[in-house]
């Protein structure tokens, strides 16, 4: 494997540190990314000299925060090439713009007897609110489910929306399947019926390029802390018109236009749905992340992640005592990879490699309907990123071979 | 090597707990007057446990079935195996101890003495991740005893 792609792993000062007394080996990437040294820095800078509260102030400060949490804004628009920098909204993160989805337009929108569509592979943060939605409204909550090799089923997908359905909501990359879904095929399934198309965009937005012009979304929703950004920032992409029509989430300060004793109006996009004080140095933060991905180029980090999957993937796979979920083909794989260890519950095989200083996630992974469908209660997780290297795919191979060891050979067998 | 650590948790009998949970299984349905189905929902480990309290609450017969971790497996056969003939109160008692034991609260000799094998788990506290693993087959005692749902709430006696 050539590792020369990318080479950052001095921008991550946190990956300098041993675990267990062992070399810290960070495959929990999933979860959250670490942060390189420029977006902590950008933090830093904030609070040491521009902090103010934006678009309230009219001295310097004010000013300058204010041009920072908008010229954050910008760069968010170019990085996923939206229409316009009204388009994007900050949130918290991608659970908070599912959620306002849900509240504004699904309330709005849904009606006894419509459907939505998820899939079968949805994190819950995009499953619940909408099984809540049709809850309440009398709907149908529809899934779509898998082929044998473990990708997103198009030809069920295309019997299970219908005219009745009114959204499709659906991952763009999976945080279990490591499978990147045709999000393109599926807004036209969704379009041609009227239906608009929501992606859940938490585990592609680091990883690979996103056009949401190209992809054709309606909405798009992100977190900032996957993508090296911090945590509580994140962001939900809508297209104007639909964002226009939507009511406001919250109701409060910066969101208004005039405000009567009994009625109140609502300011422009993108402000209408950022009521209150935001997380106003998370946003730049965001802004500086945006910036060191484009720097790196978002090809050569999905470049350099396949490289690790090209070499890692087809080893576990060959591996008779390992399970890996989803397509065993590297190419239609991502850096996320769901597996165990046969007779070794996940969470001992966490504890085990964690001893060894690597870093994986054992569990549900918030999937507990993908868990069920596949059969599982739970699975151990490595997910990848730019800063891993192959010395880091080694370390864990290593790691995991000697767990395989220490349960079938080690005390257990002392009796 | 990193893993001679392991050695520390995963000691032999709680291996052997593992490899070989006792009173795992159902009691006859006639027999059970308490039970409980209590799940972790930081990992899905699901234990489901069934009690018979004689008339006197005393535990007559006990068994458990779910998937879980080595922890929560052998956790759940030590516990078993420890309460077993126990009055309800001592029983109770030895949760408390338990769960006391493994935040790494103090506790006299003699009680955790009374836990048996369970006592091991103490070790546990150095891999806090895991401890949720040890307690979940005593807070389903705990709830299973006080008749409480899964939440900890009184159960509704209609249902
Ligand atoms: C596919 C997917 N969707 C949604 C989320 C939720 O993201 P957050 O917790 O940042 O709101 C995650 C993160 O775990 C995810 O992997």
């Amino acid at each position: 494997m050539d590792t020369k792609v990318i080479n950052v792993q001095a921008d991550f000062p946190i990956l300098n540190q041993q675990v267990n007394d062992e070399r810290l080996v960070y495959l929990d990437n999933a979860a959250t990314a670490q942060k390189p040294l420029v977006v902590t820095e950008s933090l830093d800078k904030f609070y040491h000299t521009d902090n103010a509260n934006v678009h309230r102030g009219v001295h310097t400060l004010a000013e300058r925060a204010t041009a920072a949490y908008e010229a954050a804004r910008s760069k968010v628009k170019n990085f996923i090439n939206a229409n316009e920098a009204a388009e994007v909204i900050f949130t918290k993160g991608t659970t908070d713009g599912l959620n306002m989805l849900a509240s504004t337009y699904g309330e709005q929108n849904i009606h006894e007897g419509d459907e939505i569509v998820i899939s079968i592979m949805e994190h819950h943060s995009n499953l619940i609110p909408w099984q809540q939605l049709a809850i309440r409204k009398h709907a149908t909550l529809k899934y779509i489910g898998l082929t044998a090799e473990g990708e997103l089923d198009l030809v069920d997908a295309a019997a299970k929306i219908t005219n009745r359905t009114k959204i499709v909501s659906i991952a763009h990359a999976s945080n279990v399947m490591g499978t990147i879904n045709p999000i393109k095929e599926l807004a036209n399934l969704a379009h041609e019926v009227g239906a608009i198309i929501i992606v859940d965009g938490a585990q592609a937005i680091p990883h690979i390029a996103v056009d949401v012009q190209k992809l054709d979304v309606d909405f798009y929703a992100f977190s900032g802390h996957k993508m090296m950004g911090p945590t509580g920032i994140g962001v939900l992409y809508g297209k104007h018109e639909l964002l226009d029509q939507m009511n406001p989430y919250q109701f409060g300060g910066e969101m208004i236009d005039f405000v009567y004793q009994q009625k109140s109006t609502w300011t422009q996009l993108p402000w209408k749905f950022e009521a209150g004080t935001q997380n106003i140095a998370g946003a730049i933060g965001l802004g500086t992340a945006v910036d060191y991905l484009t720097d790196i180029g978002m090809e050569s980090v999905a470049q350099h992640e396949q490289q690790i999957v090209d070499y890692l993937l087809p080893k576990l796979v060959a591996d008779d005592a390992i399970e890996v979920y989803g397509p065993k083909n590297p190419q239609k794989h991502s850096g996320v990879i769901a597996f165990n260890l046969k007779g070794i519950h996940p969470h001992d095989l966490a504890t085990a490699l964690d001893m060894e200083g690597v870093a994986v996630r054992a569990g549900h992974h918030c999937a507990q309907p993908l868990m069920e469908y596949l059969g599982v209660v739970a699975t151990a997780r490595a997910s990848f990123y730019l800063y891993n290297t192959k010395e880091d795919v080694d370390s864990f191979l290593n790691a995991l071979t000697e767990t395989k060891e220490f349960f079938n050979h080690g005390t257990s067998k002392a009796k | 090597m990193g893993l001679a650590k392991l050695n520390n948790l995963y000691r032999e009998v709680i291996l052997d707990h593992s490899d070989h949970p006792h009173h795992k299984g159902q009691l006859a349905v006639d027999d059970v007057s308490n039970e409980i189905t209590l799940k972790n929902p930081t990992c899905g480990d699901v234990i489901n446990l069934e009690i018979k309290l004689s008339t006197d609450d005393i535990i007559e017969n006990i068994g458990f079935t779910g998937d879980g971790c080595t922890i929560s497996q052998s956790s759940a056969s030590m516990m078993t195996d420890a309460v077993l003939g126990k009055s309800k109160d001592d029983a109770l008692k030895m949760a408390k101890t338990f769960s006391d034991m493994v935040m790494g609260k103090q506790h006299a000799q003699a009680d955790l003495d009374e836990l048996d094998d369970a006592a091991i788990l103490s070790s546990i506290v150095s891999f806090p991740a895991r401890i949720k693993c040890a307690t979940l087959a005593w807070w389903a005692l705990q709830r299973a005893l006080l008749n409480q749902n899964e939440s900890g709430k009184d159960n509704v006696k209609s249902s």
